[in-house]
């Protein structure tokens, strides 16, 4: 198989501010995001010769982005894959610039989610049916929080861990994002949060808490991509896409014993092919910075093993260490992550771009890291056990 | 001879004490509980929940019928009996009928059933029993009324209950009744009904069932009539010349209430697990007349004993408070969760995935063995296209190997417990569990499977499994 390793550059990115934005519709949010991006790049609309549109519920196909920003008679790709919809979407402009078709492609992810009026994901239960099943026999209430609550539950007890240690750690990540959060101006939840508050707060899905569960938000988020060898024509400081894979499991763990709801398969798998495609040995070491899917406490804490940040079981001990936290040596979600800067679930991939984007140009202002050189997103879709997950690197 | 040979009962997990609900309205005579069936449980659920037992030690092959009395069918247009024949995976050809409108309903069943395999045109029919009812609040028949259900199989092989004799009489009147637009059963005088209606009628029959086979009270071990409540049994067997200490079976007043037209059949059930080999025992229903019918149990009730576990059953309960009650049977209505409404099922979708879904079907790999559920053309484990077979999970054993209790799922009843659950021999299966105490669910614990309905929505009830703890 071939790499992507060092193809693609990222010229130009915009984001809306993320959070219950009742007074912006769809449309609102793609015209601000993409012409934040354009002003980055020093493009036009009329300039883009391509796009690619992620979204899992906000419109179907590349009309929804042709409409607000009046691109004429181009293709447009609408991608959906859950919640690794924004990286899915970034992946497949990526591929049609590597191969040498277009030069300059517009990828943009939105979602629109509180138009609803209901509180939590407003799936549809068939859309919940066809998403798990194609019979009417799983078409029911089973909520997010609950699919990923039995990995906190599976994980606390293969750990050992009482419910309270376990809440404990959990609760320690989410001190970090909402202290992270707190710094940027676009996430939705801009407030720093103690220990006990997240240990007292009302149980959502036991044992995840309110503040385990990342909210439901509205934001868009957007790219300008080229290929690599013409990226300095557009500024000095592109970034390069240097890994970028994404891994569809089959439902597996829903259907085979040996899946133990304590790891993330799908993320395992795209992790590792990241890291030979991107040509990393060491994730530890060598990754700067990590924006991954929080929807979930537990998902962070998961995913900080199925990364190889830290070896199976021991993600606890570098939770406690602070390693990830914004001083610590490989911080993870800078901006506050899915839980803090919120989860408008097409956005979601892209705005994690952006957070790496700025941190690698050293525009991150107060969350600014040290030396960044190489940034990781993961973006995971669906639930444990049944999973579409994302791993994309990029880097100077 | 035609009877019995097999039989079980279906007891709600839940209880309501009757002082619960006298905290609302005031006095009552009667104490003890009533058992409640759950808000995703409904006759037919119940019934399926008690037929499984009848079907282990047959062949499904070899049953010839599906019977099914009840005065609460879940559709009025729409056989409960094919349901329930679909969910226990029932052979193709046999005949399914329900029986309904009465509280004789159950012996109605049962009658039909004799009269089949005495005609040779059946061998063997499970007969399921199965009631809801609904008292209006504030008033007796909420006190009295109970949820519950049994079944039993009908033959003439191997039989444990055989059917010395029978006796029947129909009757015009008017006691306790409902029509199409009422949800609660309306009642007549009481005094009335019990002289008139029950006491008349039971002695009328039994009397006239006596005579005819030449017995008397001192001929019988226990005696098991249906009542509308416990004094008037007293009443009746003393009238009667039975002992009522000696001879009368519990009423299960005090402890599941009426449960209508499956009282009779429950209390029935409870009594040969305690019944020695050649007693004779008496059983009466009544409903718009009174059936009659004398059993003599046989040596085979030493297969069966240990397996009828009805006072696992009875010990096996959760308390619940009247304001759940009203909330579980719709009796209020309450504040809808901001979730969005539920979808339709699709007639199509259940048809197709029938056996799937309502007798929980999935598929054995014929390579690798590996049991899948739902079922999988190609195997998850080996990738082998379209070569496996039929593989139940119903009656199948398993332990929880992770859960959640989900405060944010729509349900009536919140938390709903998500549980992942790991078959003993094989497969696993994503779940509700229902049924349980949510303080005490641990990682590990054994479970079973028990049929209930998923969701209700465009007037369609859309059944398949939950999971239960197996030792409540």
């Amino acid at each position: 198989m071939g790499s992507i390793k060092d193809k693609v550059a990222i010229i130009g990115m915009g984001c809306t501010k993320f959070g219950e934005n009742w007074d912006k519709s769809t449309s609102d949010m793609i015209i601000e995001a993409a012409y934040e991006a354009f002003e980055d790049a020093g493009v036009e609309p009329k300039d883009i010769q391509a796009a690619w549109l992620g979204t899992y519920m906000s419109g179907l196909s590349g009309q929804t982005l042709a409409k607000p920003l009046k691109l004429k008679y181009i293709p447009i790709t609408r991608v959906e894959n859950m919640c690794a919809t924004g990286s899915d979407a970034l992946r497949n402009a990526a591929y049609a610039v590597a191969a040498g078709i277009y030069n300059i492609v517009l990828v943009l992810g939105v979602e629109k989610l509180k138009d609803s009026g209901y509180s939590g994901l407003p799936d549809s239960e068939l859309i919940q049916g066809l998403c798990f099943s194609e019979n009417t026999y799983r078409s029911r209430t089973y909520t997010p929080p609950g699919h990923f609550a039995m990995m906190a539950t599976a994980y606390f007890a293969k750990y050992g861990l009482s419910p309270d240690e376990g809440k404990r750690v959990l609760a320690l990540i989410e001190v970090k994002n909402h202290y992270n959060g707190s710094l940027h101006p676009k996430a939705h939840f801009q407030k720093v949060i103690t220990l006990e508050e997240v240990m007292k707060a009302p149980i959502i899905a036991w044992p995840l808490g309110l503040f385990d569960c990342c909210g439901v938000s509205d934001g868009a988020a957007a790219a300008i991509i080229t290929r690599a060898d013409l990226a300095r024509n557009f500024r000095i400081d592109p970034i390069y896409i240097k890994a970028m894979q994404i891994a569809v499991g089959p439902q597996e763990g829903y259907i085979s014993t040996h899946y133990k709801w304590t790891h993330v398969e799908e993320t395992r798998r795209a992790a590792k092919a990241a890291y030979i495609e991107g040509e990393i040995k060491y994730p530890r070491i060598e990754i700067s910075l990590a924006e991954v899917h929080d929807c979930f406490s537990i998902t962070e804490l998961i995913t900080y093993e199925d990364l190889q940040f830290s070896t199976e079981g021991q993600a606890k001990e570098d939770v406690e260490a602070g390693f990830f936290n914004l001083e610590g040596e490989l911080p993870v979600n800078t901006d506050g992550g899915l839980k803090c800067f919120g989860h408008p679930i097409g956005a979601s991939g892209l705005r994690m771009l952006y957070e790496v984007y700025k941190q690698l140009q050293e525009k991150a202002g107060p969350r600014q890291i040290k030396n960044p050189k190489l940034g990781l997103t993961h973006n995971l879709g669906g639930t444990p056990g049944s999973a579409t997950a994302s791993v994309i690197i990029v880097g100077l | 001879m035609v009877g019995i040979k097999s039989c079980s009962v279906y007891i709600p997990f839940s209880r309501l004490n009757r002082s619960e609900i006298t905290k609302s309205w005031g006095k009552s005579l009667l104490k003890g509980e009533k058992a409640v069936a759950n808000y995703d449980e409904d006759s037919i659920t119940m019934a399926v929940n008690a037929g499984i037992y009848c079907k282990i030690d047959m062949d499904d092959e070899s049953i010839d019928g599906l019977y099914f009395a009840s005065t609460t069918f879940p559709y009025r247009e729409k056989q409960s009996a094919a349901i329930i024949a679909a969910a226990l995976d029932l052979r193709r050809d046999i005949f399914t009928a329900d029986f309904s409108g009465s509280l004789r309903g159950s012996t109605c069943a049962m009658r039909a059933a004799v009269d089949a395999i005495n005609s040779n045109s059946a061998k063997n029919i499970l007969v399921c029993i199965a009631d809801m009812r609904l008292g209006a609040p504030q008033g007796s028949s909420e006190i009295d009324f109970g949820d519950g259900a049994a079944s039993l199989l009908i033959g003439d092989t191997g039989v444990f209950a055989a059917i010395e004799g029978s006796h029947c009489i129909f009757n015009e009147f008017i006691d306790t009744w409902r029509t199409q637009s009422n949800v609660f059963v309306l009642s007549a005088e009481d005094r009335f009904v019990r002289e008139k209606g029950y006491i008349n009628i039971l002695t009328e029959a039994v009397s006239m069932a006596l005579k005819k086979y030449h017995l008397t009270p001192k001929d019988f071990s226990k005696v098991v009539f249906y009542s509308p409540n416990p004094k008037s049994l007293i009443h009746l067997s003393r009238d009667l010349g039975f002992d009522p200490a000696r001879q009368l079976q519990d009423s299960l007043y005090d402890l599941v209430g009426n449960t209508g037209t499956a009282l009779g059949p429950m209390m029935l059930v409870a009594t040969f697990k305690q019944a020695k080999v050649g007693d004779r025992i008496l059983f009466a229903s009544y409903g718009d007349g009174c059936d009659v019918y004398i059993f003599r149990i046989t040596e085979e009730m030493e297969r069966i004993r240990e397996r009828i576990d009805v006072q696992a059953q009875l010990q096996s309960k959760q308390e619940i408070s009247y304001q759940k009650y009203l909330r579980w049977r719709n009796i209020i209505p309450v504040e809808p969760p901001t979730r969005p409404p539920l979808e339709k099922p699709s007639p199509v979708a259940l048809w197709r995935d029938s056996k799937r879904g309502l007798a929980l079907f999935g598929s054995k790999c014929k390579i690798c063995e590996t049991p899948q559920y739902p079922a999988q053309r190609v195997c998850i484990q080996c990738y082998t296209k379209d070569q496996f077979e039929d593989y139940c999970f119903a009656d199948k054993k398993g332990r929880l190997i992770t859960f959640s209790h989900d405060n944010l799922a729509a349900t009536i009843d919140p938390p709903a417990t998500i549980a992942t659950v790991d078959f003993d021999e094989g497969g696993r299966i994503l779940c509700e569990m229902t049924d349980r105490d949510p303080e005490k669910i641990e990682v590990g614990m054994p479970i079973k499977m028990t049929f209930r309905i998923v969701r209700y929505s465009g007037g369609i009830y859309d059944y398949w499994w939950k999971c239960r703890p197996l030792n409540s």
